[in-house]
């Protein structure tokens, strides 16, 4: 029975249900560490620089952001709000959706919730999957969101891919040369960044471990909760346990 | 304390209330750990409500608002998240111990004379708890709420002539929409929950009138003392009380391990698509109703023909109603019935659960075969009951309940 259970719950949760939708890209996996503040503070930095001119956040606030990110309020204020939003309001935009539609086919969506829609390790691969397309109205395609109508904003971090880069592949290195044969990402480029490949990616992490945290800002506080409340329960059980063991003694 | 009792009692028969439901109500004492479920249903009704009223103090029932609440509920309200997860939980939990709740009466024949109305009144609180919950559903006003809304309520277009006024009728409008918002938040919060809370008055003035069944399927109120109580029966309190404390805590253990540590249970709980708002221009790439509904859902697409899926799904609900004048075996529990009851209850668990895989997957050919199968493995159980009951060789049922 207990290993029904066991093998129950590990299909439930290892198997991702809505994976189904949309041709499959092999793609690379993260790990988000929503408790490294250094990574969600550079994480931020970039949404704010890079990505926030046309997607909105409008489900969260500065001040919590803020916050959680263990920056004080008088440097994010300073440094991290664009316009002159107040560090309570929402995180939303000026970009009007009607004007955006014409600009890129669909308004950019809201990327409050994105890690939760589509999942850390497909925001991931995705902005590590633009390349060169002169066909495309801004001069790229995508390997994961095929003839997405975003431009690569971060091409002057990146540069632009010459080719469709392959993602999802496992690192391998020539036994003896030592060189790298095989990895995931950009081979070759049409237009140079001011990162490396290995940059890149680390910032694109950060980004991604941002969003992790964005699209959830309670998680590290349940956690700790539920540490708290499971050990109670544990504690609580041994006292109801043996209590009902002595209410029954003398029923047979 | 005792005066004041008293002056009450005179007033208004709580002492007598409270001897005939606790201290005097005597159970058999033979109960195994499948009679919790009755009682953790209760748990998770009062989560339900409490959480339930306190989500709706920010909760806002309309097509503008109702997605940003929820977002503002899980941010900027105080423990908000919790609420809410414990809410969304509550609701698969809900089903969970409501399905062992009703695989305990499968097994030991609670439905069984003289308990036919606790049956009943059983199944018609399974019946308001899934209006209740699909109506729940499209408060979040996300993308699966919405399109899971739309294909459920175009089921009730395929009745033939009245079909497509009824479907308007229950929508409000031509599509889903705030109009249709607003009237299920009324159904969720206020008259749906009115109906099941007397339901389940019901269902336990029923229980306690004809008394509980056991694992051995006994009629314990034959075996009397001097006293007239049951010599099997102990007091519904102090010892189910303590003893039920043990299974409430286990099983708040388990849930509580799901609220704080994964309340989207891998995309069953909460279903990922919900995390965009509802847009009635683009229809998902899979809608799948939450996993509870999938076992009838999976029925429904087997069933080439629309209004006739509509049929069978419904059929698949009312025929527990009539379980308790389809069994006809003389002995209530699955211990002492023959060995073709035991196969047919196999069977029917096993063909319930593959269904509810199936309902959650995208249908294939091969996968609709399967859930043909398996829906008329569904119905062979209720329909050809009378037969299996009567014709198999039962074991003799022991005087006294046996302690195991």
């Amino acid at each position: 029975m207990n290993r029904l259970i066991t093998a129950l719950l590990f299909v439930l949760l290892s198997s991702n249900l809505w994976a189904a939708g949309g041709p499959a890209v092999p793609m690379d996996h993260i790990e988000p560490d929503i408790s490294d503040q250094e990574s969600l503070q550079r994480g931020l930095t970039l949404f704010t620089n890079y990505c926030f001119g046309c997607h909105s956040m409008k489900y969260a606030r500065y001040e919590r952001a803020a916050t959680d990110l263990g920056i004080p309020s008088e440097i994010f204020e300073e440094n991290l709000i664009l316009g002159d939003a107040k560090i309570g309001e929402l995180m939303t935009i000026s970009m009007p959706e009607d004007q955006a539609k014409i600009w890129f086919g669909s308004a950019p969506p809201d990327l409050t919730l994105s890690a939760r829609l589509r999942g850390p390790d497909w925001i991931y691969n995705y902005l590590r999957g633009f390349y060169a397309d002169p066909k495309r109205p801004y001069g790229v395609n995508n390997v994961v969101f095929k003839d997405v109508g975003m431009p690569h904003v971060l091409a002057d971090l990146q540069g632009v891919c010459a080719e469709p880069p392959e993602l999802g592949v496992e690192p391998q290195v020539d036994p003896l040369s030592g060189n790298i044969i095989a990895q995931s990402g950009c081979d070759s480029y049409s237009s140079e960044g001011s990162m490396s490949r290995d940059e890149y990616d680390e910032a694109i992490y950060d980004l991604v471990n941002f969003l992790e945290y964005v699209g959830e800002p309670s998680r590290l506080e349940s956690v700790e909760l539920g540490r708290t409340v499971l050990i109670f329960l544990a504690f609580f059980f041994v006292f109801v346990y043996f209590l009902n063991k002595e209410y029954w003694r003398g029923i047979h | 304390m005792q005066k004041l009792i008293a002056w009450i009692d005179d007033r208004l028969p709580v002492v007598e209330a409270f001897e005939k439901h606790m201290s005097k109500y005597y159970a058999p004492k033979n109960f195994n750990f499948l009679y919790f479920f009755g009682v953790l249903s209760f748990v998770v009704l009062a989560n339900q409500l409490l959480t339930g009223i306190w989500l709706t103090m920010s909760y806002n029932p309309s097509a503008e608002g109702a997605f940003a609440s929820i977002e503002y509920i899980m941010r900027d309200v105080e423990y908000g998240w919790l609420l809410r997860y414990l809410h969304s939980t509550g609701a698969s939990a809900f089903f969970v111990v409501v399905y062992m709740h009703m695989f305990r009466g499968l097994l030991y024949g609670s439905y069984k004379k003289p308990r036919e109305l606790v049956w009943i009144f059983g199944m018609t609180i399974y019946l308001a708890l899934m209006a209740e919950a699909f109506m729940g559903y499209l408060l979040p006003w996300g993308q699966m709420s919405y399109w899971g809304a739309q294909v459920i309520v175009n089921l009730f277009g395929a009745i033939p002539y009245i079909g497509e006024d009824l479907a308007l009728w229950i929508r409000g409008d031509y599509l889903i929409s705030g109009i249709t918002l607003n009237r299920f938040f009324a159904l969720h919060v206020v008259a749906l929950p009115i109906v099941i809370l007397a339901l389940v008055v019901l269902h336990i003035l029923a229980l306690h009138e004809v008394g509980s069944n056991n694992p051995d399927g006994i009629d314990i109120k034959k075996n009397k003392d001097e006293n007239g109580i049951p010599k099997d029966g102990i007091p519904f309190h102090p010892y189910y009380t303590v003893h039920d404390m043990v299974g409430i805590v286990v099983f708040l253990f388990v849930f509580c391990a799901v609220v704080f540590f994964f309340p989207e249970m891998g995309g069953y709980f909460i279903e990922k698509p919900n995390f965009e708002p509802a847009n009635p221009l683009k229809t998902p790439d899979h809608i799948a109703p939450v996993w509870y509904f999938t076992p009838f859902y999976a029925m429904l697409r087997a069933i080439p023909d629309a209004f006739l899926g509509v049929v069978v799904m419904g059929a698949a609900i009312a025929i527990l109603f009539v379980l308790p004048w389809l069994d006809r075996s003389p002995v209530r529990s699955m211990r002492y019935k023959g060995s073709l009851s035991k196969i047919a209850l196999v069977l029917l668990v096993i063909s319930f659960c593959v269904l509810g895989y199936l309902g959650v997957v995208v249908a294939t050919p091969e996968r609709t075969l399967w859930a043909r199968i398996l829906t008329a493995v569904y119905f062979a159980y209720f329909i050809l009951m009378p037969w299996y009951t009567s014709i198999e060789k039962t074991k003799p049922v022991p005087e006294r309940v046996t302690m195991k």
